[in-house]
């Protein structure tokens, strides 16, 4: 092995990936990497396997076969922090603590995690509401304080699991802008899943369309769009554009499925 | 309040069933004469209800130390589960109307038999809701909790602990109204003091009117330790009041 002459090693690798649960094949030769400090998006139909990538870059479950490192190393518990649909933030705990939890997990103690928990919630918008029990916060808040909680851990990359779904349209547009404006600030490596074609446009450097089930990538996009994109941008022929490609391999992958599904039958 | 209104109605109707009747007090006392004369042996029930107290206390204080210490052994182990969950069960089935006396022919008429007696009919309902409660944490939670690095113990206390509270409280009233009338019993079945030996020896003397007042004060002690156990639960876990599962 010689150093030097390898690629720039990427945040996250994923070659050849195969997964399936007994009979059924849900990933069939994913292939795709992120680089450090990207921002990356997996659109696909419903129940194409995007759980599945998922549960495989956060560690909670090995390939069947192929590999996936993230940051260099295979992927495992601790490496990656992953935001899941669902907040999940716990009644039990005050938000700063919930805020606090994955490092407390990593053995920082409890006083300490507060404090480094304490100095990044202004940045969240949750500054004055450390002490709260997350049932008084708003829908974009509970959101906004999941994301500090998966920051905080200071992991290599951020999974982003349909982070705004639960949102209503308006709040989701705000938290997108908002979510754009940190990530510039911070420039984590951010790989996201979303089912929404405009978040992924809106925020990410490269959109990445999977195939249903068993899923590969379908098709890549680059979104070149200059940033801070804008509610103004989300009009622009460039960004429509984009929206466009998208569509079309989205219900082309789903039509050529459909002919498969046909002709297998 | 509805229950006092239609409690009071009851009372009522006894008070004036009593008196248009003329039943004998040994048959059917008045409520008021079952306060008089409660009132008037209120130094002597309140030794048996001390003495009751600390059987129901003690009792199940070991009932909860044993319900803790196996529902998280058998949260850790998938084979003390099966292993002992079939016997917890087994355990709630023993009749003990038979066993209570079995436990006085053991153990004598000390403390240890009734002890016994409170924990046996109290362990189940506490060691099946920690069990529920410790599972019933939400599977993504784990998932998350997993994918910050957390190891099984961690996952425990962040996530399924404080998870099982809500259910472990909703047990432990069950449990606490259970230890009372566990204790009345097994004092009642053979016992040097304890309200349910003075029961026992009152009806032995057709002393209905004692009788009943001791029943008065065994509802009213389970009662106040019923609030009690609410009162626990908003220092313990305040967030937990009111998702106790129905």
């Amino acid at each position: 092995m010689s150093a030097g002459a390898e690629p720039p090693m990427s945040a996250v690798t994923v070659t050849a990936v195969d997964r399936s649960y007994g009979d059924r094949a849900v990933l069939d030769g994913v292939d795709f990497s992120v680089e450090l400090g990207e921002f990356v998006s997996l659109i696909g139909p419903s129940g194409c396997g995007k759980s599945t990538l998922f549960s495989l870059v956060a560690g909670l479950e090995r390939p069947d076969s192929g590999e996936v490192l993230v940051g260099g190393a295979p992927a495992a518990p601790g490496r990656a922090a992953l935001m899941p649909q669902k907040d999940l933030l716990f009644p039990w705990r005050s938000v700063l603590d919930n805020c606090a939890l994955g490092l407390q997990v990593q053995g920082v103690s409890r006083r300490e995690a507060r404090a480094r928990a304490r100095e990044l919630l202004p940045t969240f918008g949750l500054a004055g509401f450390e002490d709260a029990a997350p049932g008084r916060l708003s829908g974009g808040m509970r959101q906004r304080a999941a994301l500090a909680r998966t920051v905080l851990q200071g992991r290599d990359v951020l999974l982003l699991d349909e982070p705004f779904g639960a949102l209503d349209a308006l709040t989701r547009t705000e938290m997108q802008l908002w979510l754009q404006k940190v990530w510039q600030e911070h420039r984590w490596t951010v790989l996201m899943v979303t089912h929404d074609v405009r978040e992924a446009v809106l925020l990410s450097d490269r959109v990445l369309v999977l195939d249903p089930r068993p899923t590969r990538v379908h098709h890549e996009v680059r979104v070149t769009l200059p940033r801070p994109r804008t509610a103004e941008t989300l009009a622009t022929s460039g960004f429509v554009a984009l929206e466009q490609e998208l569509l079309e391999h989205l219900h082309g992958s789903r039509r050529a499925d459909d002919q498969r599904r046909m002709l297998s039958r | 309040m509805p229950a006092l209104l239609v409690a009071a109605a009851l009372v009522a109707v006894w008070q004036l069933y009593v008196s248009v009747s003329g039943i004998r007090p040994q048959v059917l006392p008045s409520p008021v004469r079952v306060v008089e004369q409660g009132w008037a042996h209120r130094s002597v029930i309140a030794g048996h209800a001390w003495a009751t107290l600390q059987v129901t206390f003690v009792g199940f204080a070991v009932s909860l130390t044993l319900a803790w210490a196996l529902a998280i052994a058998v949260d850790f182990s998938p084979w003390l589960r099966r292993a002992f969950v079939p016997l917890f069960v087994v355990s709630q089935t023993l009749p003990i109307v038979a066993v209570a006396p079995l436990m006085i022919i053991w153990f004598g008429f000390g403390l240890l038999p009734k002890i016994l007696v409170v924990t046996l009919v109290t362990f189940f309902p506490v060691a099946i809701g920690l069990i529920e409660g410790f599972a019933a944490a939400d599977r993504e939670a784990g998932s998350l909790l997993r994918s910050m690095g957390a190891s099984r113990w961690q996952q425990f206390r962040y996530v399924r602990l404080p998870a099982a509270l809500p259910r472990f409280f909703t047990a432990l009233r069950i449990g606490i109204t259970y230890a009372v009338v566990g204790a009345v019993f097994a004092e009642y079945v053979g016992a040097s003091s304890g309200l349910g030996i003075f029961m026992s020896t009152q009806k032995n003397s057709f002393r209905t009117d004692l009788v009943l007042a001791a029943v008065v004060v065994t509802a009213v002690l389970s009662l106040v330790l019923y609030a009690l156990t609410y009162l626990a639960e908003r220092l313990i876990a305040p967030w937990a009041l009111g998702r106790s599962p129905r």
